[in-house]
Parts: structure tokens; sequence; C-alpha cells
């Protein structure tokens, strides 16, 4: 294991002697706690205008996370760039002739940006649930209330899985266009649109962010998904998991 | 010690790397010289154990890559100098190899002290020259002081300071005992920091000798011979006399044939004899580039006529090795790719109509080839006694050598 540690110390060395790291977690933090705030205020001054059954089914711990669809692209830009810096820069040579095993590299460099990616994105969901609960106002939850400590840790691990999903494809494609090609539109468009299409929901409930989201939502009334909370959390595992099975398999046969 | 036995790559039909075995003793700097794109990389990658090879194999100190201990601590190689993420400063750069290799961080500005990087040490590597990321690229190899070294193209983009710098570098740490392994499709700077000499061309082993064997091969006089125009078969029959007299032929561009082998009076003689009348018989010496580029070409020198037969290559190791790349004599004609090659005739590209070199019947196998692929470190290392440059001569541009003949090299 002392290999391991050695890469861990090497990794963090990497990560933060680049000015995309903080670039990137900087804004996803801010992008999502700031657009949390926004649609909050909106929500709580619109929220005379909601009908009987939106009344009914409005989410505050969901609402004040409304800003992570968009900064979860900053998360999935800083996992596609921890790993395909390497490939862009054939940094990955030098690294991987300095320690042939290459499971051991991928899966320590993967676990130093991981462990990074919870910290910033726990704080970033307990920011945006704090500071989006106090724009609510007389509509708001309390982190006592029943499952919303549960939503916003939720939250947090989310956008750590979709950060470490992204660093898996980025592992499979390598080049750092072609993963963010896939990747953005793929959790910013195609997921949603698919998601909002009758026919295609019954798919697209599957997907990774869809299925992952269902853990930062505390009241689900009007939601016929056929998993509960933790249920989505573990099929968006699942796919991180198959997205890491997949580079570590890539990263061990294809010449570097 | 690195060891390569019958390494091949192949890229789906393309093979970059073909049946190339070798050895890289302690002790020298040993040159791997060919053009681009004609597998140095390729073979660098392979035994850094990058790139798994189709077939054969490759160890350092009898051991895979994959599967050496300690692997930082024991190889060290430059392979691409810009592989450096630019926002990354030198010294952070070098950091995070160290870490990865269990070294302490005073190791990092031992080496940027080596290199001459000290000074711009915590500046982004963004903003260096070439030369700049070149000495970076070395300081990262030096780091783990490595018993083997690997360096790829390491004077591309250096002044003639640093070319300067590099060559005594590489010869220092060769007289520290350790294995050096230099790339270069120069032979002009290969001929003055290293003793022993790797040359491949499309990914064959072209030849395997010290730097004194491959100059006094190579800067042999030769004399020029042009038969009468007016008489074409003249040039088939002096040809036939020539090589039968022990003298080995190649033809030149033009119709001139170049005679090695036999003194000047010898071929006055053997062509008054065979009566054949000559237009031209001048003394004349090959540059030492020349010779590299002419081995180099994939118009080597080795025919014979059993080179049509199918399944040759397994007949017979001379033709595996080189008898790819010219047409066979009888041939066709210059544009067919040969059938009976195996596979990595597919690879080779066809010979093209307007070859230089056209060989003819009757001529010498390359004479700079080893005798076998098999025992192919024929010559020992040189040792010591034998530097491959002259005192003076390091400080000379490298430019001024191309145009070596043997009075320069000796």
């Amino acid at each position: 294991m002392a290999v391991a540690t050695q890469v861990l110390q090497s990794e963090w060395t990497k990560i933060k002697s680049v000015r995309s790291t903080v670039w990137t977690l900087g804004l996803a933090l801010v992008v999502t706690v700031a657009l949390g705030i926004l649609i909050s205020a909106l929500s709580k001054s619109n929220f005379d205008k909601l009908s009987p059954k939106e009344r009914l089914t409005f989410d505050p711990t969901f609402t004040s996370f409304a800003g992570m669809g968009l900064g979860q692209l900053a998360m999935i830009v800083f996992g596609v760039l921890v790993v395909s810096n390497e490939y862009s820069t054939g940094m990955i040579r030098t690294s991987l002739a300095a320690v042939p095993q290459r499971g051991t590299f991928l899966f320590s460099k993967i676990t130093i940006a991981t462990l990074l990616t919870l910290a910033v994105s726990m704080v970033t969901s307990f920011l945006a649930f704090f500071l989006g609960q106090a724009m609510l106002g007389e509509h708001k939850a309390s982190i006592g209330d029943p499952g919303v400590l549960r939503a916003v840790i939720g939250g947090g691990l989310y956008m750590t899985l979709i950060t470490v999903f992204s660093m898996g494809i980025a592992t499979m494609l390598r080049s750092p266009m072609l993963s963010l090609g896939i990747l953005m539109p793929f959790f910013f468009l195609i997921s949603n649109i698919l998601g909002a299409v009758p026919a295609t929901k019954k798919v697209a409930q599957y997907f990774p962010d869809q299925a992952g989201r269902k853990v930062m939502q505390v009241i689900t009334l009007d939601d016929d998904a056929p998993y509960g909370p933790w249920g989505g959390f573990a099929i968006m595992v699942l796919w991180v998991v198959a997205a890491l099975v997949g580079a570590y398999v890539v990263l061990r046969e294809r010449d570097a | 010690m690195i060891e390569a036995v019958g390494l091949t790559k192949r890229y789906g039909a393309k093979t970059a790397v073909h049946n190339l075995s070798f050895q890289v003793r302690p002790g020298t700097v040993t040159g791997f010289l060919g053009p681009n794109g004609s597998g140095k990389s390729t073979t660098m990658r392979m035994i850094l154990g990058l790139d798994v090879p189709t077939s054969g194999s490759v160890t350092i100190g009898g051991y895979p890559f994959a599967k050496l201990p300690n692997a930082p601590r024991q190889v060290g190689a430059l392979l691409d100098a810009k592989a450096v993420h630019g926002g990354r400063s030198a010294r952070l750069h070098l950091l995070s190899l160290a870490q990865l290799a269990g070294l302490p961080a005073r190791r990092v500005d031992e080496v940027l002290g080596v290199v001459g990087l000290q000074d711009v040490a915590r500046k982004r590597s963004k903003g260096f020259s070439l030369g700049m990321g070149q000495r970076l690229g070395i300081a990262a190899a030096l780091l783990g002081d490595p018993q083997v070294l690997l360096f790829d193209e390491p004077v591309n983009g250096l002044d003639p300071e640093g070319i300067l710098w590099v060559r005594n570098l590489m010869k220092q740490l060769a007289a520290e005992g350790r294995t050096v392994f230099v790339s270069s499709h120069l032979m002009s700077e290969m001929a003055l920091t290293a003793e022993h000499l790797i040359v491949i061309g499309r990914g064959q082993l072209l030849a395997d000798m010290t730097v004194k064997d491959f100059i006094s091969a190579n800067s042999a006089d030769f004399a020029r011979v042009r038969t009468a125009d007016t008489e074409p078969e003249g040039r088939e029959k002096l040809t036939a006399a020539l090589v039968e007299a022990g003298g080995q032929v190649l033809a030149e561009p033009g119709g001139a044939l170049r005679v090695t082998g036999v003194p000047l009076p010898r071929i006055s003689d053997l062509a008054h004899d065979a009566d054949v009348r000559l237009w031209e018989l001048s003394p004349h010496q090959a540059s030492l580039e020349e010779a590299y580029m002419r081995m180099t070409q994939g118009a080597v020198d080795y025919r014979s006529t059993a080179d049509q037969r199918a399944g040759l290559m397994q007949a017979d190791p001379y033709a595996q090795g080189y008898g790819y790349g010219a047409t066979p004599p009888q041939g066709q004609g210059w544009g067919q790719p040969a059938q009976g090659w195996g596979q990595p005739g597919q690879g080779w590209g066809q010979p093209a109509p307007g070859n230089p070199y056209p060989t003819l019947t009757g001529e010498q196998p390359n004479p700079y080839a080893p005798p076998q692929p098999a025992q192919a470190p024929a010559a020992p290392p040189a040792g010591p006694s034998a530097p491959a440059a002259p005192a003076g001569a390091p400080a000379t541009a490298p430019a001024d050598l191309t145009k070596r003949d043997s009075e320069d090299a000796r």
C-alpha cells in the first residue's frame, strides 16, 4: 500500500497546483447556492399564486437545491479535467512509467478527487439548504423535519457521485472535449427532456441523475417512481460503479 | 541492461515495430537512431510498459517493466518534454512525480539545480521555451537517481550550449555505470554522444554496432563508375564482373554505380577485361549522415534470386530482417507489393517506382547489418578507451558534422 500512499500524495499535489480546481469547484458552489437562493426567493413571492395541489406538493428542501442542475455542470468539468488533463498533456505516460500498477494509480487518483469533491459538495449542499430556507420565510423546512437531513446530505452525495461518474467516463474517453461534449448535454438537456416526455419517462427515471436526485426530495406526493430515495441513490451508485469498472478495464487494457 | 527479444508492435494492419531484438548495456551511451516514424518512440513506450507488444518481450534488468520492483527508482525516462500541465509550476510538477516515487521534496530542488531551472522553478511551465521544457523533462528522468535512463529526442529544441550540456550529461551518466538509451534522428549528434548504435528503419533493426565500427564501415572509400550510356548492357556486365571480384555494387540515381571493396585500378582492369567502356571512374568518400540516410531509406541492399519464393521469411533470417522495402530484381515491376512476405509486407508501403537506389542482380547483403538478428549485439561495447568523438569535437555545432568523413571522425 506504500504505492497507494505515494499516488495519493502526488495526486493531491497535482490537484491543488492547477487553477482549474479552484475555478470549477468554486463555480459549482457559487452557482448552486446563488441559484438556490434566487429560486427560493422567487418561490416565496409566487407561493400565493400556486394552485392548491402545487402548494400541497411544494418541497422547500428541493427548491433550495434548484441550482444543482447547473452547478453540477461545473462539477462535471472538474471531474473530466482531473482525469483528462493527464491525457491531453501526455502526463499519463510519465505517471504510468512511475506507477506501473495502473489500477492503484487510477483508484488513488479518483479517491483524492472524490474526497475533495465530497467536501465541497457537502458544504455546497448545506449552504444551499440554509440560505434557500432563509429566503423561503414561512414556507421553509427545518433541518429537523423528517427526511430533510437525509435530503441535504443526499444533495452532497449526489454532486459527488456525478463527479465520480464523470471521472470514470473521462478515463474511458480520454479526450476532455469528447467527455464534456457527451456529459454536459446529457445531464443538462437530454436527461431532462427524456424525463419530461411521458413516453420516455419510464426509461429516463433510471438515468443516474434522475435516480440520484430522488434522495434530495422530501415531499414526493406526485411522484410515481418505483424506487424510494435510497433506492434511487443505489441506482446512481450502480451507474458510477459501472463507469469505474469500465475506466479500470480501459486503462488496464489499452496502450497509454 | 535493457533487452528486447523479437519485439513486435502492430496497430491494425500497420506494423510499427517488427521483430526487434537488441541489448542496451550499462556503462555506455547507446544511440537509438531512425527516421521519424521508424518506431523509436513505440519501442521506448514498450520498454516502459506503456504499450503492450503484439509479440516478443522487453525486459529491464531481467524484469518486464510492470513487474519491476520500485520502478521509478530504477528507470527514468524523458518521453515527451511537452507532457506537462502548463498551469503547474516546474517545481510542483517535479514534486508530484517525486511523491509518486516516494522521494523527499529536497530531491526536487537538487534536480532543478542539475538542469539549471532553479530560477524559474516556481513559474508556470506554460511559459517555458522548448529548451526549458526539455530540461524539465530531463530533470524528471533524473529524479529517482535511476540506473536505467531513456531519453526520447532529448536535444530537440535545445541551443548549442544545451546540446553540449545534454551530450556531456549522457556521457557522465554512462560513465557512472548507468544504462543510457538515447533516441535521435540525427546521426551527427549520435556519432558524438553515443558509443553504441542501434539503427532501425520502418520498425526493423538495420544496424547494431559500436559507433567506431559504424564509422569505419561507412566512411570507407568508394568508387563511382559510370559506363557508357550508349552501351546499356555494359552496366550489367561490369556489375557481374565486379561482384565476382568481391566488390559491392550499388546503383545510384542517374545510372552510375557505387563500388566498394575493389580498388580503382582493379575496376579499370575489370572493365577492360569485360570490354566495357567507362565514362567515369572517380574516388569518393561517403559521409556518415549519407550512409545512415541510405540505410534508413528502406532501400536496403540485400537481394538474391531466392527472394521471390513464398514463405521465405521462415526460411531465411536475412530476408526477414532486411529484405523488405525494395523490389526483387527480376520482379514484375517496381510498384507491385510482394505477396510472399507475410504480414509485414502490408505495412511497409510499396516501393516507389522512382526508387533512388534500385538494386541489381548480384548485389551484396547490407554490409552494416549484423550477421544475424539473433546475435544482434555482436560487438562488445567499445569501453571508455574509445570515446565516440575526438576531444575537440563537442564544441562544434552539429550542423557542421553532417558531412563528416573518415578523417573528421577519427
